[in-house]
């Protein structure tokens, strides 16, 4: 009986490995990609101890060890250090994502499309398409830690050696391991695919905020998270092995769980009872804005959570900047030096361009959904009610103004705000928000070129992507590669005074908001015309 | 004056002409079937009808105003169903069918309660989680809750089961009898036979035939198996004679309705030993239409 229930489990293995036979290298080297260059790249961006031994003293600081762990070592700041410290966390939780994605991908999705449904009606096992599930994603996270491993201590740098690499592998596959095996637990509690995703993604982050709280507040805590376990090893410091079996026997516990949930319970069914969505629509729901941001409401909030995180993650730091840029030559060259203001105002001004760009990106997919919207044919049903194209138009462009100025706002908020609590006094909180709010009207610049596309060639929309990414070259790398002027001058992110370096310019802002306007306006006028497609 | 009417509507994509002047009208209280095979242009009608294109040349106009200008005003009284209905995946059955209404200025509860029950939707789950057939439930029930005066309804039953296909056919028959009109495209014959006061048939951009069902039948043919003492002498030649097969001196053959009354005595000739014929029916018409080339290749398909 019990061995029937695998019957034929090899075979559905190497079926899942046939289907991914792209999915599951691609993962693989990606990630061994970023850990040998982000290794490698440590050894060419630091030339000496006493740049490493600065860059250790930036870390300290609350936000860094939330973000990334506490980091061991600290006082003698090696490359090695430096990886677990910087890459071993975060590298993880990316793990930790392949391998939910793998797990879910091959079991509840499997299910839910009635694929399982005919793997089962053959003569195999009822649980040997969760068994060959496993048995892959494990083995993939035994091919990463090894490959990880080898490939590290293969670079031969100097404190990296292959007892400590080979601990760096295995942490990342313990990690890996451990989401498999709960998440192999979550996809028999849910019935659609989303939701054992949306379960163990939350279960991941819970995961690494218990880490993050812990690590800054209470370290016992930090005892009750995988990311803690890893973290503990020390690895490339002090190399303690046996934290690493904690992922694994909670691995076991799991996986024998989920075998017997399966069995228990009919193919098709979800443990927890599927939530009933509401039959009616809420006072929101009642018009075409209230539509548009129910659609986006969800994006909204994490965009908005995660800009906030952005702005606080580089308010942290702006306090060491003296430090960090006197001490790092290459840093040096991204900003020039000017009389009368400090180091950190002018790196204050260059993160400000930084930020308004990387706001300028969910303002910039918020109004592409309009043609996302079209492209898949739900516009047809829209405005075969009493809706105006020019309304829907309208309303998605609104949306993505408004959209982009939240996001700036936040970023900027959360930047000021933990930089006036971290720097002392040096700086005032406006002078804050008014070098990133000054950033709108290219911002909004950017949302009109968008809207433009959007009326005259819609399938070419996209190249919006390359002008913001062209944008950031330029006023980021500007410094460093000495661009010509008027290459600042194509982009409306160079066109804005960098405060509080420039004086503000009244003339270049009020010209960009109405260039904005106009774009918007002739925009709409095209969308009117022309016909929607389907 | 019609309800709908388009005059030599033509759409050009490119160089290629998805439309050659369509004319159809619909008038009050009528239902008008517009069949033709995929491809044929009629979703092009449609979306020129709802605003969605405008048209290259010629006009639309539903209640008296044209199409492209007054899309807006024209769409408060009109309720559309398409064939492929799509929907937003995060939004319930429920939510979609009461923004609609709220978009047309108002729905009664009463009503679109009724009709979620008749075609037995469940109006709480996600979009995202509806087969075809309940989508297209989704989007019937928000056409027919509306108060419309006129119905364009876009292949709307290709996923529904024949009880709910009949289910839909009351729905339309009675907003018929409250004196509004419909434009039903559909392929489903049963369907338009039941329902159609008049219908039109596109074909590569054009309406090649229109009028009453009584009006189109001279357009098909009769069927034809007969046994003669001695072998017909030149039945392929004659007019309106189609598709002649023999054997052993047993013929099959079409014959054109209107034809048929010259032909039967040229057969009889012949010494008829068993005659059976299959009188002409809406399948014939619209395979005759559908196949393009046997309307001119005749006999040859």
């Amino acid at each position: 009986m019990a061995q029937q229930r695998f019957h034929q489990t090899g075979i559905l293995t190497r079926f899942i490995i046939k289907r991914d036979r792209l999915r599951l290298p691609i993962w693989l080297i990606a990630l061994l990609i970023t850990s040998l260059a982000t290794a490698w790249s440590f050894t060419d961006l630091y030339q000496n101890e006493q740049e490493r031994q600065s860059i250790a003293q930036t870390m300290i600081n609350p936000a860094t060890t939330a973000m990334i762990g506490p980091g061991h070592g600290l006082d003698n700041y090696t490359f090695g250090a430096m990886m677990a410290h910087q890459m071993l966390g975060m590298t993880a939780l990316v793990v930790g994502i392949m391998s939910i994605l793998l797990v879910v991908r091959h079991t509840r999705a499997q299910e839910e499309d009635g694929r399982l449904e005919l793997v089962h009606s053959l003569p195999t096992g009822s649980l040997a398409n969760l068994s060959a599930t496993l048995i892959v994603v494990v083995g993939l996270n035994i091919l990463l830690a090894l490959a990880t491993g080898f490939g590290l201590a293969s670079l031969s740098i100097e404190s990296m050696d292959l007892e400590g690499s080979l601990m760096y592998g295995a942490g990342l596959g313990a990690v890996g391991i451990f989401f498999a095996a709960l998440t192999t637990c979550l996809a028999q509690l849910t019935e659609s695919s989303r939701g054992a995703i949306g379960l163990a993604i939350a279960m991941l982050i819970g995961a690494y905020l218990i880490r993050a709280i812990g690590d800054v507040s209470n370290e016992t805590l930090s005892m009750f998270s995988p990311f803690g376990w890893i973290q503990a090893t020390e690895v490339y410091v002090n190399d303690i092995w046996w934290p690493l079996l904690l992922p694994l026997v909670a691995a076991f516990i799991f996986t024998a769980l989920a075998f017997q949930l399966n069995v228990k319970r009919d193919v098709e069914a979800g443990l927890l009872p599927t939530r009933a969505g509401r039959s009616r629509a809420s006072f929101l729901l009642q018009s075409v804005p209230g539509l548009v941001f129910r659609l986006q409401r969800t994006s909204l909030i994490f965009w908005g959570i995660g800009m906030l995180i952005l702005g606080a993650t580089y308010g942290s730091v702006l306090g060491e900047t003296e430090v960090f840029i006197e001490d790092v030559e290459m840093m040096q060259e991204f900003i020039s030096a000017e009389a009368g203001l400090s180091l950190t105002e002018q790196f204050l001004a260059m993160l400000m361009s930084v930020i308004a760009i990387a706001s300028t990106i969910p303002a910039l997919i918020s109004i592409l959904r309009l043609k996302g919207e079209e492209k898949r044919n739900r516009l047809e049903q829209l405005l075969a009610h009493p809706v105006s194209q020019p309304k829907l138009y309208g309303t998605y462009v609104l949306m993505a103004l408004l959209t982009g100025t939240i996001m700036l706002t936040l970023a900027t908020l959360g930047l000021g705000g933990t930089a006036v609590a971290t720097i002392d006094n040096e700086i005032e909180f406006f002078t804050f928000m008014e070098a990133g709010l000054v950033y709108l009207p290219a911002m909004w610049v950017m949302v009109g070129v968008t809207a433009l596309l959007l009326g005259f060639m819609p399938k070419a929309a996209s190249v919006i992507w390359f002008y913001l990414l062209y944008s950031f070259v330029v006023v980021y790398m500007g410094g460093m590669f000495q661009f010509p002027e008027w290459m600042e001058f194509v982009s409306p992110f160079g066109n804005i005074p960098e405060l509080p370096i420039d004086e503000f310019n009244v003339w270049s802002v009020a010209l960009l908001s109405g260039l904005a306007l106009l774009l918007v306006i002739v925009g709409g006028m095209a969308y009117r015309r022309r016909d929607i497609e389907g | 004056m019609p309800v709908l009417e388009t005059n030599q509507l033509t759409k050009a994509f490119g160089d290629f002409n998805a439309l050659n002047g369509v004319n159809i009208e619909v008038n009050q209280g009528e239902v008008f079937g517009f069949i033709g095979p995929n491809g044929a242009g009629k979703s092009t009608t449609i979306r020129i009808l709802l605003g969605l294109m405008k048209a290259s040349s010629g006009s639309a106009s539903i209640f008296g105003r044209d199409t492209w200008k007054d899309a807006v005003e024209i769409h408060k009284r009109l309720a559309y169903v398409p064939g492929d209905v799509n929907l937003w995946p995060n939004l319930t059955g429920g939510e979609v069918i009461d923004l609609f209404g709220k978009l047309r200025g108002g729905i009664a509860r009463e009503r679109r309660d009724e009709l979620i029950e008749r075609f037995k939707l469940d109006p709480a789950k996600k979009c995202r989680t509806y087969s075809k057939g309940n989508r297209q439930k989704v989007a019937l029930v928000a056409a027919f809750a509306a108060d419309a005066d006129l119905y364009i309804l876009d292949e709307p039953t290709s996923g529904l089961d024949p009880l709910m296909e009949r289910i839909f056919q009351e729905c339309v028959m009675e907003a018929r009898s409250e004196g509004k009109s419909v434009l039903l495209s559909s392929h489903i014959l049963s369907e338009v036979e039941r329902l159609c006061d008049r219908v039109g048939i596109i074909r590569e951009g054009a309406i090649i035939e229109s009028g009453t069902l009584a009006d189109l039948r001279h357009l098909t043919r009769t069927q034809f198996v007969i046994e003669t003492k001695q072998p017909i002498e030149g039945l392929p030649s004659l007019p309106g004679v189609h598709d002649v097969v023999e054997k052993d001196r047993s013929y099959t053959f079409q014959v054109d309705s209107e034809h048929v009354e010259k032909v039967m005595p040229h057969i009889s000739k012949y010494g008829v030993v068993k005659l059976e014929s299959a009188p002409p029916t809406l399948e014939d018409l619209f395979m005759r239409h559908y196949e393009g080339e046997s309307v001119e290749a005749g006999g040859e398909s």
